[in-house]
């Protein structure tokens, strides 16, 4: 991993975007580990902070009043009911929202420590260093290197693009599938691969967090399980926030849960935020209590 | 007595009629048929009709010779250069500024009242009668800027008549991208431009470049506008696309057909069997590039 990129008031690019030499990260093959929660999150560094933001489309607030933190290299897992504004709450931290004409934050989103929505900060530099994975594979109509590659080339990696693109593959635990397959259409892998490409091709241009929008809603379980492995392994370098509907799947992958619901007027809000194991198996607000032992939701 | 009615068993609450069903359908599928048979019987009987009375003239001589008042030394080759001339120019002015009118229209503007006007009005301009742009092309580029009647003028009159057909086709290319693409592109860190032209506008290509090719066969075929901006029914030479008279294979064909002999409407023919093998090889080529750019794509 590049030693914490000097974050300028313009978000600048890591060394190696920038054509130096650079020393990739170490290159590890997702494995069937079990994957152990940690407790400690408390005590981690913060890489992204919230406070008191609120969401709103024209007139409707979505989120109400949201303060949290994401740890560093932890993984982050937002849940809830649908519509409590989970997606548009991960999809404010890297300004993803900003293509939604009628949208507008309020409150001050902190990225290590630095406001995201302040006025010199370009959504461009922001959505480089906070990847996004989305909830359906959204792959390029291109070949499965140029998948890879794109965000590499737009963002002018000088490097070695095979290296890389090897490199890359096979952190998403995708290169065994695909290395015969390099020139073929990355829309041709099944959905599960397709995903994998899509966590491919997001660390590629090594952001320093990964938002993952629900992405194994639209998997099968054995695929499902392969990312979750997967994410366990990513989390030695990146950062994570995953928003699922999947409670289980919160429960097996996350470090820290975030648990939203909405109130009367539709205006989501955290509930509660704790470690994982804490909001699971001794949750303090009877809401969370509720959702996570299947009552409601 | 109950209050409640006697329940009818549950067969007989339904009536199923297959047989009525399926009638009804194979009713609809005959009228299917007749009337794409109608249509191709129409276009079988239009092509003998016109194949036959062509083969007599049809040779190398007739598409290298230029026309004479004696049918048979007449050729088309003036027609064909001019055509060709003007195709040239044509695709070279609707492309750039027919897709870059879409991509600001599709990925730039908001969506507006404004921007919903004019994309109203460029589907309604699709739509004018091609001789409204004869008179366009006459006032404006045969007169106002000078360019006289010459194969400029007359290219630049066929460029404002396509470009709208462009512009819409393109925009619906580009809409057809799923907004996940540009999310994705944005996902990634690029700028509105990168995700433009390195994501977007490679998915919409296949699109995009059937709607011009679909759109120069038009431009190729008309003829009313040009007659009105003074193209030429008989022309000896091979024109310049700057200066002096020019025809362009529609022009020819109507000069020819309207001579009382019947020698003229034979070479009348054979000009119409050249212009629709071009007319099948820019379709051809439409297809062949539609699925050549669309070898990756699968939403």
């Amino acid at each position: 991993m590049v030693e914490e990129p000097a974050l300028t008031s313009q978000l600048s690019d890591s060394p190696t975007f920038r054509g130096e030499s650079h020393q990739g990260p170490t290159v590890r093959i997702a494995t069937m580990q079990q994957h152990a929660p940690d407790r400690g999150a408390e005590d981690r560094e913060t890489v992204i902070e919230l406070r008191d933001v609120s969401c709103y489309y024209g007139s409707f607030r979505a989120v109400r009043d949201v303060s949290l933190t994401v740890a560093k290299r932890q993984i982050t897992a937002l849940i809830g009911p649908s519509g409590c504004g989970k997606s548009t709450l991960i999809r404010t931290m890297n300004r993803m929202n900003d293509l939604v004409p009628s949208y507008r934050t309020e409150g001050s989103l902190l990225f290590e420590g630095q406001d995201l929505y302040a006025r010199s900060v370009d959504p461009v530099a922001v959505r480089r260093r906070i990847g996004m994975v989305f909830q359906k594979p959204n792959p390029f109509p291109k070949t499965v290197y140029e998948n890879v590659a794109f965000g590499a080339r737009i963002n002018g990696y000088k490097a070695n693009m095979d290296e890389l693109v090897e490199r890359s593959l096979r952190r998403a635990a995708l290169w065994d599938d695909v290395k015969d397959k390099l020139k073929q259409s990355g829309m041709a892998l099944s959905g599960g691969q397709q995903q994998r490409l899509c966590i491919a091709r997001t660390i590629a241009v090594e952001p320093d967090v990964i938002l993952m929008d629900e992405p194994c809603s639209a998997l099968d379980p054995r695929s499902t399980l392969q990312i979750e492995e997967l994410m366990a392994e990513l989390k030695r370098d990146y950062t994570i926030v995953i928003v699922t509907h999947n409670m289980q799947q919160a429960a097996r992958a996350s470090d820290t849960t975030i648990f939203m619901t909405m109130g009367e007027d539709r205006a989501g809000f955290v509930v509660e935020t704790g470690p994982t194991i804490e909001i699971f198996t001794n949750p303090r607000d009877r809401l969370t209590e509720d959702y996570v032992s299947g009552r409601f939701g | 007595m109950s209050a409640i009615a006697p329940v009818a068993s549950p067969v007989s609450r339904f009536e199923p009629a297959v047989m009525r069903r399926k009638l009804s359908g194979t009713v609809f599928y005959g009228a299917c048929l007749a009337a794409i048979g109608l249509l191709l019987l129409a276009l079988v009987a239009l092509l003998v009709d016109v194949f036959v009375r062509a083969a007599p003239w049809l040779d190398v001589d007739f598409l290298t010779g230029v026309p004479s008042s004696r049918p048979a030394r007449a050729g088309i080759l003036p027609a064909l250069v001019g055509t060709f001339e003007i195709g040239v120019i044509v695709g070279l002015l609707t492309f750039p500024i027919g897709v870059a009118a879409a991509i600001y229209l599709a990925e730039y503007a908001s969506d507006s009242r404004v921007n919903r006007l004019l994309q109203t009005n460029i589907s309604n301009l699709a739509g004018v009668p091609s001789i409204i742009y004869g008179i366009l092309g006459l006032a404006l580029f045969v007169r106002a800027l000078a360019f006289g009647p010459t194969i400029l003028a007359a290219a630049l009159t066929l460029s404002l008549l396509i470009l709208p057909v462009v512009i819409i086709a393109s925009i619906e290319a580009l809409k057809a991208v799923p907004q996940a693409q540009r999310e994705g592109a944005y996902a990634l860190g690029a700028s509105r431009w990168q995700m433009v032209s390195r994501s977007i506008l490679p998915a919409a290509a296949p699109g995009i470049m059937t709607g011009i090719i679909l759109a120069m066969a038009r431009a190729i075929g008309e003829a009313a506008p040009l007659i009105l901006i003074g193209a030429f029914t008989f022309v000896t030479f091979l024109p310049n696309p700057l200066e002096g008279q020019y025809t362009v294979l529609p022009i020819q064909i109507y000069g020819w057909a309207q001579r009382p002999q019947a020698d003229f409407q034979g070479i009348s023919a054979a000009a119409i069997v050249v212009i629709l093998v071009l007319m099948l090889v820019l379709n051809a080529l439409a297809l062949i590039v539609r699925a050549r750019l669309s070898r990756h794509i699968q939403w």
